[in-house]
């Protein structure tokens, strides 16, 4: 059976009303040497072969169940209770696609509803949206928020370099052709000089806390400085940090996103993640995305509806003003289960873990010969060491001689940074490994 | 449904008052019936410009969102801040306290195009 539903007498009409004769025609500017070049594959194998071949391939990750990690950089590693993978197992759950007929899927909309919920409380903010893909994409569609509310005429768009890189790099992307003026290098993170390129054509002053090397901002007084402007705060968090630090909601962001990965997502080698994007009242309207709303049929009964996608695709075609028509229902509710699992003592339960045991990791390592930790600024759960040798040097030692997954080496995005390396700490880190890390950099300080 | 014959009517079911070289400007009758209950108008702020035919605002009902265009072109010298609130009264009153913007001219012959009411309702019933 053929899945091309056009007939035959189709194709004719349609080829006839393009003025060619043949399918072929279409395609006569390929090169026919790459039209159906001649794949040079093995003979096929049995299943059973096949999954001893991948299982073969697979052998050559190191994951970090094999092995002690200190590797962040955006993506962490946390504990998940089993109750968080059972759910995203139910049925309903997992075959659901994104709530076209909205009041046929009660049970998806009340969890995007209570993810929703969540976020605000998180983050100190109003609404929240359904979510995006990652914290990179959220990122964009905020800095494209706030150019609809410049109307369009603010240009000018202000990225600390303490951002994480790809997120940067995503706004760029999404931006492309706008004609905007991106300021992120050569500023340096300094509040103060950011907020030292605020002027009346600004759309947007984005940072992010904890920033990308782990330190947490002082958001004191910046709100007033944006706003007095016209601009918008953009505040990119780590979520699971609020466990601990005051949410950018009560310092007067105007939106608040970041990565959900950390509440309750595995690592899976880069994704799927879960952006989290939330502003306030007065913005919803020109949020990106959908919202769920919660509300009372005519029998007075509770019940949940997409109350909102007013910038979405399907509903304002090429005036869109975001075409991510969907949201990633299933991690938001990995990050709804989690959440609600930890309850609100336990996400700061984690999160001191981590604050401490980081601090722990820190204050050894800087007591090592050659390594210092960088300490202008307070931190979360991760922190950055200069090191008596290249990074990435010393990571192939921790990992061939002690089994150690290092951590990332800042000088990759940050020329000015080289030989520093960017240390997480998570609950997963017991003492004892945390220990070999101190153990095993010391040594390898003066090595090679 | 009502179509009062001292306004002029577009194409895209705006009506126009004219006032001097100003004038106000907002949906008809069959427009807000067609949308039904009207949740959000997005307006411009005064100052802004747009040609004739530019769109310069949203409206959303619960069935959908449009653009609404400008019947002539010129600059917004005020705009229906009740709306915010009460974008209801867009259905209640289309032509008196749902006017949408009024819009400083920037040429006369804008007007030319327009239809009459009885035009407008012809098309309509077509």
């Amino acid at each position: 059976m053929t899945y091309i539903p056009h007939t035959e007498a189709e194709r004719r009409a349609m080829l006839a009303e393009i003025g060619i004769q043949d399918l072929a025609e279409l395609f006569q500017d390929v090169p026919d040497d790459v039209r159906f070049p001649t794949l040079d594959l093995p003979a096929p194998l049995a299943e059973l072969d096949v999954a001893g071949e991948l299982r073969e391939i697979t052998n050559y990750n190191i994951s970090v169940s094999d092995a002690p990690s200190f590797l962040g950089a955006g993506a962490y590693h946390h504990f998940i209770p089993s109750v968080v993978d059972t759910m995203l197992r139910r049925g309903e759950f997992l075959t659901a696609y994104t709530p076209y007929q909205p009041e046929v899927s009660q049970g998806t909309l009340q969890a995007i509803f209570e993810y929703q919920s969540m976020m605000c409380a998180l983050t100190g903010m109003d609404v929240s949206n359904a979510s995006h893909y990652d914290g990179a994409t959220a990122l964009a569609e905020a800095v494209i928020m706030a150019l609809n509310i410049g109307r369009g005429r603010r240009k000018r768009v202000i990225l600390s370099p303490a951002i994480h890189p790809h997120y940067r790099a995503t706004v760029r992307t999404y931006t492309q052709g706008m004609g905007l003026e991106i300021l992120e290098e050569p500023l340096t993170a300094d509040l103060g000089e950011l907020t030292g390129q605020l002027d009346g054509n600004t759309a947007v002053l984005v940072v992010q806390t904890p920033n990308f090397f782990g330190q947490l901002e002082d958001l004191t007084g910046l709100a007033d400085a944006v706003q007095g402007v016209g601009a918008l705060l953009c505040v990119v968090v780590n979520p699971l940090s609020l466990g601990l630090v005051r949410p950018p909601g009560e310092f007067g962001a105007d939106i608040v996103v970041g990565e959900g990965q950390p509440l309750g997502i595995p690592l899976s080698y880069g994704g799927p993640y879960l952006g989290i994007f939330t502003t306030r009242d007065r913005h919803a309207r020109k949020m990106a995305g959908r919202l769920v709303g919660e509300t009372v049929d005519a029998n007075g009964k509770r019940g949940y509806v997409l109350t909102l996608s007013t910038r979405e695709q399907h509903i304002r075609r090429e005036r869109a003003t975001s075409n991510i028509c969907t949201n990633q229902g299933l991690l938001a509710l990995a990050a709804t289960v989690y959440l609600s699992a930890m309850g609100k003592g336990g996400l700061r339960k984690v999160a001191e873990l981590c604050y401490h045991k980081a601090h722990y990791a820190a204050d050894q390592i800087d007591r090592l010969d050659g390594y210092a930790v960088r300490r202008d600024k307070p931190f979360f759960h991760e922190f950055a060491v200069r090191c008596p040798r290249p990074v990435a040097e010393i990571n192939q030692g921790l990992l061939e001689r002690w089994g150690i997954i290092g951590g990332y080496d800042l000088g990759q995005d940050y020329p000015q940074r080289e030989n520093q390396m960017l240390i997480a700490v998570t609950e997963m880190n017991s003492r004892e490994e945390i220990d070999l890390l101190i153990e095993a950099l010391g040594e390898e300080a003066s090595d090679g | 449904m009502e179509f009062p014959s001292d306004l002029l009517y577009t194409d895209h079911d705006e009506w126009v008052r004219v006032e001097g070289d100003e004038v106000a400007t907002g949906i008809t009758d069959y427009a807000q019936d067609q949308l039904s209950d009207i949740v959000y108008v997005e307006l411009p702020e005064v100052g802004d410009t747009f040609d004739k035919g530019e769109p310069y605002g949203v409206v959303e009902s619960v069935k959908a969102a449009s653009d609404i265009f400008m019947p002539v072109g010129g600059e917004i010298v005020a705009i229906n801040k009740q709306l915010e609130d009460a974008p209801e009264i867009v259905n209640q009153d289309p032509y008196g306290k749902g006017w949408f913007v009024r819009i400083k001219m920037s040429d006369q012959s804008d007007l030319d195009g327009l239809m009459d009411a009885a035009a407008y309702q012809a098309q309509l019933d077509e």
